[in-house]
């Protein structure tokens, strides 16, 4: 316990105990396994029932997909509430504003074990595709690549929960606030909610703002498009979240 | 060199100054009682000093290093226990504990761990989740954090707060085995401490320190220590 035990460089060592610690606080509490129903039982229920998927006779995974954005606008900001509030309500921000670690440090180890949550989330519905695989004989590359998009898709909303989560100490506010902003992404590129936005702003402006929406960008994740453009979109949304609910934290 | 140096800090809320113009410096081997009434500015000058809050003017040196410019390097010499000991309350002691070995990247998490269990009296609650304890183990718990690495400068927010007269003498007594080595600051607003625990008392009301000396002279101020302490605060 003296000073000369200290490791001269610690090196990786603070990141991964936080990566560690934040992904294993998911499971100390019986949210984790709500959650984890909650996302299987919804996005496989929108893929039979409301999809079709079983109905349509093809053995592909797109109207499994297409209820992602949904699913992770309203999953995403509950996985992420806890990010920044939970510290604030509980004081132990000051701690670990106090221990040896850098902010930066800090915010990506949360983000990357939530999201690695997000993705533990995603790999428990694997049986989807593998009952397509039973029953029919999928494109499995597209299957993939519809996976990772989905993933994707998940970092992103994940981004904008950070952002809410770093403003506020309660759990409530961060979730319902990161919500409705990941809710109007959803909406974004959405038929009827660009009639009426072209109607306030122009077609032209429409034809842009729709490239922000969601769907759009994981839409060619699931015709096995693996392009740079939706890769970027998605990646850009999760790390300025992330950048942004750092400055936050930094500031306070 | 001193361990802990507060050079001219200034905080303002908004309209309201926290703390205006704080100096002291803070040797090995001193244990120095902060004193103060409620909201005169004591938390506010350990947040700054701790790098937790961002000081308007002035700096904080922890150990030679700037806790604004070389915050790593000023928090590793740092051991800090927060008013209230905050602590994850869904994670049991010996899981906190290990969580804040494995964050300051100790040589060996596991014998700090060990030790430092035993050293705060923690062995058997280890396997308790810190929700589940009663407050004087849990303030109990915000020590151990703070000293898991042997720091050399160690700042606490009123630890003994709340706590009945065992566990005061307790914490006391665990602080008393280590001060010989290290720069303490304790801030309390119980004045018998001062004489039981202190080696110096800075005074600070209304932002600014109002009186900094030996505890043997402040003592000596008067046998009322209340009426000292009324007076220098008013």
């Amino acid at each position: 316990m003296s000073s000369s035990e200290k490791s001269p460089s610690p090196g990786l060592k603070p990141f991964t105990a936080m990566v560690r610690r934040e992904f294993a606080g998911y499971f100390r509490t019986p949210l984790a396994y709500v959650f984890l129903a909650v996302f299987n039982a919804f996005a496989v229920s929108l893929a039979f029932f409301v999809g079709g998927l079983y109905e349509s006779g093809i053995a592909s995974l797109d109207r499994f997909f297409l209820y992602h954005p949904w699913l992770w606008a309203f999953l995403a900001p509950a996985a992420g509430a806890r990010l920044w509030a939970e510290e604030r309500r509980q004081g132990t921000i000051e701690l670990l504003l106090t221990w040896p670690i850098t902010v930066w440090q800090a915010a990506l180890g949360k983000f990357l074990a939530a999201w690695l949550f997000l993705a533990c989330a995603l790999l428990m519905t694997v049986p989807v595709a593998l009952t397509v695989g039973w029953l029919g004989d999928p494109d499995w590359g597209v299957i993939i690549a519809g996976y990772t998009g989905s993933l994707l898709c998940a970092g992103a909303c994940l981004g904008i929960a950070a952002i809410a989560s770093a403003l506020t100490r309660s759990q409530v506010i961060a979730f319902v606030t990161g919500f409705l902003a990941c809710f109007l992404l959803v909406l974004v590129g959405y038929g009827v909610f660009d009639e009426l936005l072209a109607g306030l702003i122009g077609s032209a402006g429409v034809d842009e703002i729709r490239r922000l929406g969601l769907w759009r960008n994981l839409e060619p994740f699931t015709l096995g498009l693996v392009d740079v453009r939706p890769i970027a979109y998605f990646l850009s949304v999760a790390f300025a979240g992330l950048g942004l609910s750092t400055i936050i934290v930094e500031r306070r | 060199m001193p361990l802990i140096e507060a050079k001219n800090l200034s905080k303002s809320f908004g309209a309201i100054r926290a703390v205006h113009a704080v100096s002291f410096a803070v040797d090995r081997g001193e244990v120095v009682g902060f004193l103060g009434p409620n909201g005169a500015g004591k938390s506010t000058t350990m947040k700054m000093l701790t790098g937790h809050l961002r000081a308007d003017e002035g700096a904080a040196v922890i150990a030679g290093f700037d806790v604004a410019d070389q915050a790593v390097q000023a928090k590793q010499h740092l051991g800090y226990s927060p008013e209230g000991a905050p602590a994850y309350g869904e994670m049991t002691v010996r899981e906190f504990l290990r969580f804040a070995a494995d964050l300051r990247g100790l040589a060996d998490p596991a014998e700090s761990v060990r030790k430092t269990l035993e050293l705060c009296r923690l062995n058997e609650v280890a396997a308790q989740t810190i929700d589940t304890l009663s407050k004087g183990y849990r303030m109990r718990v915000g020590f151990a954090q703070a000293v898991i690495h042997d720091p050399e400068v160690l700042i606490l927010d009123e630890p003994t707060d709340g706590l009945d007269p065992n566990q005061k003498f307790e914490v006391r007594r665990i602080l008393k085995e280590m001060a010989a080595r290290k720069a303490v600051i304790v801030s309390t607003h119980i004045l018998e401490e001062v004489g039981e625990l202190c080696t110096r008392v800075i005074v600070i009301a209304k932002g600014e320190v109002r009186c900094d000396e030996s505890r043997d002279k402040f003592l000596a101020r008067g046998t009322d220590l209340n009426a000292v302490f009324r007076q220098l605060t008013a």
